[in-house]
């Protein structure tokens, strides 16, 4: 099959623009890139099948209709766009409800891994301590450098405490 | 055997409830579990004692040849008799030990007999990977044991050690198993034994197991997990140590060795980190004040023993290490459950603290020097029979077997000293502390020891007997000679001198340290505690450095780092990948450059547009002009649906931008812009090609040429696109059913903040009066709301509208139309009553909760789909009925229609749920928070 080189420009505008919205913040503008990307994507399953008279048996011949395969396809996929667009517009109005504007932020917990790795040090998060524990820690949350030298003397010393506890 | 897993398992779930009604007492009847397995095991003795094994099969998983094969021969029988015995002694002295308010007893109830029945189960695996998933169910169940007290840091951390630890052995371990089941065709230890590979592959097959046994038995370099594993209640610190758990890596080792024994790596391995283990074991041993961690690095040290005697490879050897394995459990089971007296009367188990408890507590003393008699190996005490059977075996051999025996009776003079500190420890009056004074403990917490005890004076004494016992196991060995046999007296051989001379050794060691001259160490560098901790910080780094550089947090990033992907992978291979097609064609016919013209201007002014709404509109003069583009290539139905879309997402836009600013917030800095305009062009360049490409690509003849015909014959439909999405291909339709459900779902749980604001959903009357003047729709008239000609229009036309899509949804089948063009024609009659009359309007006009018709809509698709089943046709397969009616003629019908009348309601379900969310109630929370303002205004 020949290319269509309209249906190929046509493709390519939609999804240049489509790309450059979506990789905005302002969730809107995102979702104006996703429908124009869903354009693209439909156009770009057309590309694959041949034009031609509407695929309905008795009002065009069999070698002339257009290929409905991919028709289907698109068919499902408009619908599903308009989904997707009714979601995306619910969350930014969700957004610009609780925070004033339908910006999409940066994710806080990620900062924090960062900062993290910034500092070089570990999670650390297995000292996290109950209030009533035993504990050989200093205020950052690390063991102590005695038990790194050896975790099984510490955590025996801490069970003979333990057991003195009892 | 199974009934007996069984049973434990039945005991795990209802232990909690027990707990909960009788407190304390309910141990004794959760130790009916373990008690069952010893009288069964015990029932099966003849059998065992003449070399013939219980075996048990059922079929589990036979595709990956997984069955559930069950074989009990002497040395699982011995097993069984501990892990049944020991098993229901610990848990009745635990109904002492604990108090009935313990907040976490009836966990540890339901996780002890639960960790018993894994290890019943383990032992009388004979496949291979049934044996597997028992061990890594010990291990589960004791790291929730070793964790009895999660508030605790130091339990916490000796829960994970062991579990890490344990875990990686185990998977090692699995591979090994693999590696000999794949090689025998079968993962039955009884088939997989006779038919072993050679060479390297059986090296690294035993090495891999072997580290599974090695880290499970707390061998060196992975010795340092069990002392920390005592931050474990001392019950369960007994059963893990003398029974189970630990004993499970000797088992495996024992289980292995009359088949594997004669590989040379084999022996060498269990030899040198089990000498290694014996003396580092017993060394710390000496040094420690806890009376607990004392007895764990005496285990350390015995299972050290196990493994040189259980890993030599000859009879008598083999022999040596059964009796050991049953008189250690006998003695370290009894010496744990005395320290937990200790400590629960005395309120300590630091030996620097404990004075005169001998005198204080002459029956624990008693019971202590029985059971501490055994360990350090004198007559006549089990212990003593085991050890001079070691002895024995390693005596005759060449120099390798005499550097061994060295080695061992060193290991016995380092055990008679920590055994000889224990009981000093325990029990002595030292100068200068103040005397114990316990609380009695009364028999029933005296009784368990007591019997272990007595068990090991027993086995002791009646050795020959139990020689016939275990000989079976040790006959599976080759033996060059007529056999050893266990007694208690053998008359003076050089075994004897031995063993006099370790107890002289040992008891002048302990005399060294206890003046000061000599002092142990409290570790040893061979233990692999650093190694493990620097292993675990290093994974935590490393996972945040690698979380830190790749988890940015930013969606434009993340969006952006896919992108290029795609434009330099896909890019780059259309830029290499060969000569590119030549042939084109620029049109199907000229309008098409022209709609194209418009779709490009609007998209590309969408881009810049900085108005929310000129935004809004241009992406909607791009997607009318996409519809007209679909009318051009010959596709009616698809033109016809994005029309519909098209309008029914204008009308959700203005719905939402209304409540939005007009402007977009802050342009991103100019750079950042051109980058991403950048990224844009470069994606829009590479899916140009790739449609270039993909397009001249297709060179077979599609197989979409034989639908129309299919379609008239099997989907008795003329429209192809339609009997596609019905019948051809309605699989997928009904997962793009099911999406647009859970996108409408998701949609009203955005927009109704509250649960019960959703019964707003449904169509509830309105207490409100109507309005005066003429009334043109139901729900009343709003002069200065609403304007009146859209009113009247809308009175004409809503009908209509919905006719119409009715008949678009039954005409559907054979010309353009179908459920989704209908339902979106029904919905946007919906939304015209909303834009003419508000949401009282939309309520009249549609009295129904949304979700009630997305539910209808897919109980029907689902339905018609299920309904071709039981007639003999597949999932979703249509059926054709041509009926003579008299008056209407010839009627055609497809039963697919009622699939398409499903996404009918699906459709018109989601389009209403929008309205409801995004229209109705946004103007509830809108009129809501004008209410609160005029309120304060008026206060």
């Amino acid at each position: 099959m020949t290319p269509n080189l309209t249906y190929i420009v046509v493709v390519g505008v939609l999804f240049a623009a489509g790309v450059t919205l979506l990789l905005e913040r302002s969730l809107t503008r995102v979702l104006m890139g996703v429908i124009l990307l869903g354009n693209g994507a439909n156009l770009l399953l057309l590309t694959g099948g041949r034009a031609g008279g509407p695929p309905i048996v008795g009002t065009t011949d069999a070698g002339e209709m257009s290929d409905p395969l991919p028709q289907a396809m698109v068919l499902t996929a408009i619908v599903i766009t308009l989904g997707m667009t009714a979601f995306l517009l619910a969350l930014s109005y969700r957004s610009w409800h609780l925070n004033g504007h339908d910006e999409v932020q940066d994710d806080v917990e990620d900062r924090r891994i960062m900062d993290l790795a910034d500092r070089d040090e570990g999670p650390g998060t297995d000292d996290a301590d109950q209030p009533d524990s035993d504990d050989q820690l200093d205020p950052d949350g690390r063991p102590d450098p005695d038990s790194r030298r050896s975790s099984a003397a510490s955590v025996a010393a801490a069970a003979g405490e333990r057991g003195r506890d009892a | 055997m199974l009934v007996l897993v069984a049973v434990h398992a039945l005991a795990a779930v209802v232990a909690p409830g027990l707990v909960r009604r009788f407190g304390r007492r309910a141990l004794y009847a959760v130790a009916l579990a373990p008690a069952a397995t010893l009288v069964w095991a015990l029932t099966r003795t003849g059998g065992v004692r003449s070399g013939e094994p219980v075996v048990e099969t059922w079929p589990w998983v036979p595709r990956i040849g997984l069955e559930i094969a069950l074989r009990m021969g002497t040395l699982s029988w011995l097993m069984v008799v501990l892990v049944g015995g020991v098993g229901a002694l610990v848990l009745a002295y635990s109904a002492r030990y604990f108090r009935s308010d313990d907040p976490g007893l009836g966990r540890f109830a339901s996780v002890f007999v639960a960790f018993a029945g894994s290890m019943l189960g383990l032992v009388v695996s004979d496949d291979l990977l049934l044996l597997y998933v028992f061990w890594e169910l010990t291990t589960v169940f004791s790291y929730l044991l070793i964790g009895y007290d999660p508030a605790k840091r130091a339990s916490r951390r000796a829960a994970m050690q062991a579990l890490l630890v344990t875990t990686l052995g185990g998977l090692a371990m699995l591979a090994g198993f693999v590696m000999l089941g794949q090689h025998a065709g079968s993962y039955r230890w009884s088939v997989v034994a006779t038919d072993l590979p050679g060479g390297g592959y059986l090296v690294t097959a035993l090495m891999l197991i072997l580290l599974g046994a090695l880290s499970k038995s707390a061998i060196v370099p992975f010795s340092f997990w069990l002392p920390g594993a005592m931050a474990a209640p001392t019950p369960v610190s007994a059963y893990l140590h003398a029974a189970a758990m630990v004993k499970a890596g000797v088992f495996l080792v024992a289980l292995l060795g009359p088949a594997v024994a004669g590989v040379t790596a084999w022996r060498v391995v269990l030899l040198v980190a089990g000498l290694a283990t014996l003396f580092l074991g017993a060394w710390v041993a000496l040094r420690q004040t806890d009376l607990k961690l004392l007895l764990a690095y005496g285990t350390v040290s015995q299972l050290g023993l196990l493994m040189v005697v259980l890993g030599a490879g000859t009879r008598d050897a083999a022999l040596a290490g059964a009796a050991m394995v049953l008189a250690h459990a006998l003695f370290k089971a009894t010496l744990f459950l005395v320290v937990g007296i200790v400590d629960r009367t005395t309120g300590t188990r630091d030996l620097r603290e404990l004075s005169g408890l001998g005198r204080r507590a002459p029956a624990l003393a008693g019971i202590a020097v029985l059971a501490a008699a055994s360990m350090a190996g004198l007559p006549p005490m089990a212990g003593f029979v085991a050890k001079e059977a070691a002895f024995e075996a390693f005596h005759h051999g060449g120099t390798a077997d005499l550097l061994v025996l060295a080695g061992v009776v060193a290991g016995s003079a380092l055990t008679v000293a920590y055994t000889l500190r224990f009981l000093w420890g325990a029990f002595a009056t030292k100068p200068g502390v103040a005397p114990a004074d316990p609380h009695p403990a009364g028999w029933s917490f005296l009784a368990a020891p007591a019997l272990l005890a007595v068990a090991g004076l027993a086995v002791g004494v009646a050795a020959p007997a139990f020689d016939g016992l275990l000989a079976p196991y040790a006959d599976g060995f080759s033996a060059a000679e007529p056999g050893y046999h266990l007694a208690l007296w053998h008359g003076p051989t050089p075994a004897l001198g031995l063993s006099a001379l370790a107890v002289a050794v040992g008891g002048g060691l302990f005399l060294l340290l206890h003046r000061g001259r000599l002092r142990a160490t409290r570790w040893t560098p061979l233990d692999g505690a650093a190694g493990y901790e620097r292993v675990v910080a290093g994974v935590d780094r490393l996972a945040v450095e690698l979380t830190g550089a790749t988890q940015r947090g930013s969606l434009p990033f993340y969006l952006g780092i896919i992108l290029v992907v795609l434009v330099v992978l896909p890019g780059g291979a259309l830029l290499t990948g060969g000569p590119w097609p030549r042939q084109f064609r620029a049109w199907d016919t000229p309008l098409q450059a022209v709609v194209a013209a418009l779709v490009i201007v609007a998209a590309v002014m969408a881009a810049r547009a900085l108005r929310r709404l000129t935004a809004m509109i241009l992406v909607g003069v791009a997607g009318y002009g996409t519809a007209l583009m679909f009318v051009l290539h010959g596709a009616p139905d698809l033109a016809l649906t994005q029309f519909l879309v098209e309008t029914v997402t204008i009308v959700m836009f203005v719905l939402v931008l209304r409540r939005l600013p007009v402007k977009f917030s802050a342009r991103p800095i100019r750079a950042s812009r051109r980058g991403r305009i950048a990224i844009g062009v470069a994606v829009g360049a590479v899916v140009s090609g790739m449609a270039w490409v993909a397009a001249s690509g297709r060179l077979a003849t599609p197989i979409s040429d034989r639908f129309p015909d299919e379609a008239v014959s099997y989907g008795g439909g003329k429209n192809v696109v339609n009997v596609i999405l019905v019948d051809i291909r309605a699989w997928d339709t009904m997962g793009e059913i099911a999406v647009l459900v859970v996108a409408a779902t998701g949609v009203a749980s955005l927009i109704f903040r509250r649960s019960r604001d959703l019964d707003r959903r449904s169509a509830v009357p309105d207490p409100r009066p109507a309005g005066g003047g003429p009334r043109w729709l139901t729900a009343g008239f709003e002069a200065h709301r609403h304007s009146v000609i859209l009113q009247v229009v809308t009175r004409l036309l809503f009908h209509a509208i919905v006719l119409f899509s009715v008949y678009l949804l039954f005409s559907g089948h054979n010309a353009p139309g179908g459920g989704f063009a209908a339902g979106l024609v029904a919905g946007l009659a919906l939304a015209v009553r909303y834009l003419a009359g508000g949401r009282r309007e939309l309520n009249a006009a549609a009295p129904v909760d949304a979700g009630a018709v997305l539910g209808a809509g897919l109980f029907l698709a689902v339905g018609t789909g299920v309904a071709a089943m039981p007639l003999g046709g597949e999932f979703l397969q249509s059926a054709v009925l041509d009926l003579h009616l008299p008056l209407l003629g010839k009627v055609h019908f497809v039963s697919s229609v009622f699939f398409d009348v499903g996404v009918y309601l699906i459709v018109v379900g989601l389009v209403l749920d929008i309205l409801r969310s995004l229209g109705a109630e946004m103007d509830r929370q809108q009129e809501d928070a004008r209410d609160d303002v005029r309120d304060k205004e008026l206060v």
